[in-house]
């Protein structure tokens, strides 16, 4: 009604201070945004700076792992693995053979578990590395983002040296692991570590003090214990919270239980607690790497049960047994005992948990993979509504969504 | 440890939880659909379950048996690290439960996740939306009686060889394409 308006015009003292019409505006933020990992597309709606709504929508890298792990044997299930968390993908595959084997009820040999968690916990740093550097880099701090990567690539030389591969590395098989360590690795990987501690101390100089860091970073993207244990937080997500959960300590696999580390734990739950969990947890690997460097006994690195395991070269073309056990292997696949079990293991980002059913042939009936990614996203929502805009880039950052894992 | 959580339930709900089991160390029981959501709330509040964290929500299709369908539910202790698994059968005909979304808000994105690949659908869920696949796919990818072969396109494919627009319905020969002419060889 134009007469009220005129009226509250002439009420007004200071034109400038006249209220402008607005509305909320609502922003794809993704699916291709160099600050949405992966391809995740969050639907905002704004007033002004102000986020008011967040849905992020995934799936656009959804490329159906489980029913492509449904059709195929349980070793070939294994590559599929690599590429839920393309980071730290021998986490994946340890956590997956470790399920079969649960269900079969077998145990490796002593020297595979050390490797299991020398391999594990190399690619531990390099997925914390790569969110460290990750969100030094959107919050402008490109040296950062160099040091870490250079140290990356450090470790994925040694990575590729151990599988083969710098990145997908199918490295473990049900029963053990593909190959042993080769000549002198331990004597590089220690050069490494030392080389890569420099750098990691460097990252530390440059950002845990920085004011500009700490700006963006701390009191954003804020949660509490309480909420984050209710929408399935785990990892150093939730131990940024001040919940010292680990499974490593509270369900220890492989031989975590003959390490001494510690599990550090935040305070305040917000985006720099988020991100020196992953510089501490960094020192804590490194630890454990060094503790099983020390303590990695020698003897076979694979079962000798051909039931599981592939015999040997000279016995598939020397024996007929051997023959027929590899034919069995290849053509049928590994017989799981019909049955059901859930695993889990601590990957880099939280609790990675397998819940796979035999049917007792070949081919998994179900695998389902419970990706710690998954329910952090869809906590995302209640840590940045309220904030400004620019708070979800580092909020985004420091949960350290990897998008092969929290979609399929 | 855990099998004081079965005992528990079994003492508390002897109707609803029904064969519980442990096998290779993970403890296991039935539940009736209708009840999933007070034995949630048993779990979580009652302090010596204590079960504050929904691990996963997942469904598993058995084709060809009575109840179908059967949701799994892992739920985990953070002050008594014991773990229980928890199964509810769900039949075709009527293929739907109540949300525990109310219980755990980590549910609500593992039950969009059932939803869209199970086609189960939650009663009382606050945004019972597709996951992972778009709002107008058809068809839930992991029944088992989804083709693993197939496409679905969701914008209209030309019906020619293309890198952008796909491969079209149907591989079509030489003959087809360039009529008359001989292939090089």
């Amino acid at each position: 009604m134009p007469n009220e308006r005129m009226d509250v015009e002439a009420l007004r003292e200071d034109p400038l201070e006249a209220e402008l019409p607005r509305r909320n505006m609502v922003i794809n933020l993704g699916p291709s945004h160099p600050a949405m990992h992966g391809t995740v597309r969050t639907h905002i709606e704004l007033d002004g700076e102000t986020i008011v709504k967040a849905d992020p929508e995934i799936g656009f890298l959804h490329r159906g792992f489980e029913k492509s792990c449904e059709n195929v044997t349980w070793t070939q299930c294994l590559p599929y693995t690599d590429r839920l968390n393309y980071v730290s993908a021998i986490l994946n595959n340890v956590g997956f053979t470790l399920a079969v084997e649960k269900l079969c009820g077998i145990d490796v040999p002593e020297r595979a578990k050390y490797i299991r968690v020398i391999g594990g916990e190399i690619h531990r740093i390099c997925d914390h590395l790569t969110m460290v550097g990750a969100m030094a880099l959107e919050l402008g701090g490109f040296t950062a983002f160099l040091y870490a990567i250079e140290a990356r690539e450090l470790l994925w030389d040694r990575v590729a040296e151990q599988t083969g591969a710098r990145l997908t590395t199918t490295y473990t098989r049900i029963g053990g692991i593909e190959r042993d360590l080769p000549d002198g690795f331990l004597g590089r990987l220690a050069d490494t570590l030392t080389r890569v501690a420099e750098l990691r101390e460097e990252i530390d100089r440059l950002l845990t003090r920085n004011r500009i860091f700490l700006d963006r970073t701390r009191g954003t993207g804020v949660i509490s214990a309480e909420d984050a244990v209710d929408y399935g937080f785990t990892g150093p997500c939730l131990r940024a919270c001040g919940v010292p959960y680990d499974v490593r300590k509270a369900h220890p696999y492989l031989v975590y239980d003959r390490f001494d580390f510690a599990i550090p734990v935040g305070e305040r739950g917000d985006n720099f607690d988020r991100y020196a969990m992953r510089m501490e947890e960094m020192r804590q690997s490194e630890k454990i790497l060094r503790q099983a460097m020390e303590q990695i006994p020698s003897g076979p690195v694979i079962l000798d049960d051909w039931r599981y395991v592939m015999p040997p070269k000279p016995e598939v073309y020397g024996s007929i047994e051997g023959l027929i056990a590899h034919f069995k292997i290849v053509m049928e696949g590994v017989q799981v005992p019909k049955g059901e079990v859930y695993a889990y293991t601590e990957a880099a980002n939280g609790e990675l948990g397998w819940y796979v059913v035999s049917d007792g042939g070949g081919r998994p009936y179900k695998l389902h993979v419970r990706s710690p990614g998954l329910p952090i996203l869809s906590g995302l929502p209640h840590m940045i509504v309220g904030s400004m805009l620019a708070d979800l880039i580092p909020t985004f950052d420091s949960i350290n969504m990897i998008g092969g894992e929290v979609e399929q | 440890m855990a099998k004081a959580v079965l005992d528990a339930l079994v003492a508390k709900f002897p109707d609803a939880v029904r064969d519980p089991y442990t096998f290779r160390g993970d403890e296991a029981a039935f539940v009736e659909r209708a009840a999933i959501v007070e034995v949630g709330g048993f779990l979580k509040h009652d302090p010596a379950m204590d079960m504050k964290l929904l691990l996963s929500v997942t469904a598993v299709d058995y084709l060809g048996q009575a109840p179908r369908f059967e949701v799994v539910y892992h739920l985990t202790s953070l002050t008594h690290h014991h773990r229980v698994r928890l199964r509810v059968k769900v039949p075709e005909e009527a293929a739907e439960l109540p949300s525990v979304s109310g219980i755990w808000r980590t549910a609500n994105w593992w039950e969009r996740h059932v939803w869209d690949l199970y086609g189960l659908r939650f009663a009382g869920h606050p945004d019972l939306r597709r996951l992972y696949m778009p709002e107008a796919w058809q068809g839930h990818p992991l029944r088992k009686d989804y083709p693993l072969r197939g496409r679905q396109p969701q914008t209209p494919e030309r019906d020619i060889p293309d890198l952008i627009r796909g491969p079209g319905p149907q591989p079509r020969s030489f003959d087809q394409v360039f009529p008359g002419r001989a292939p090089r060889r």
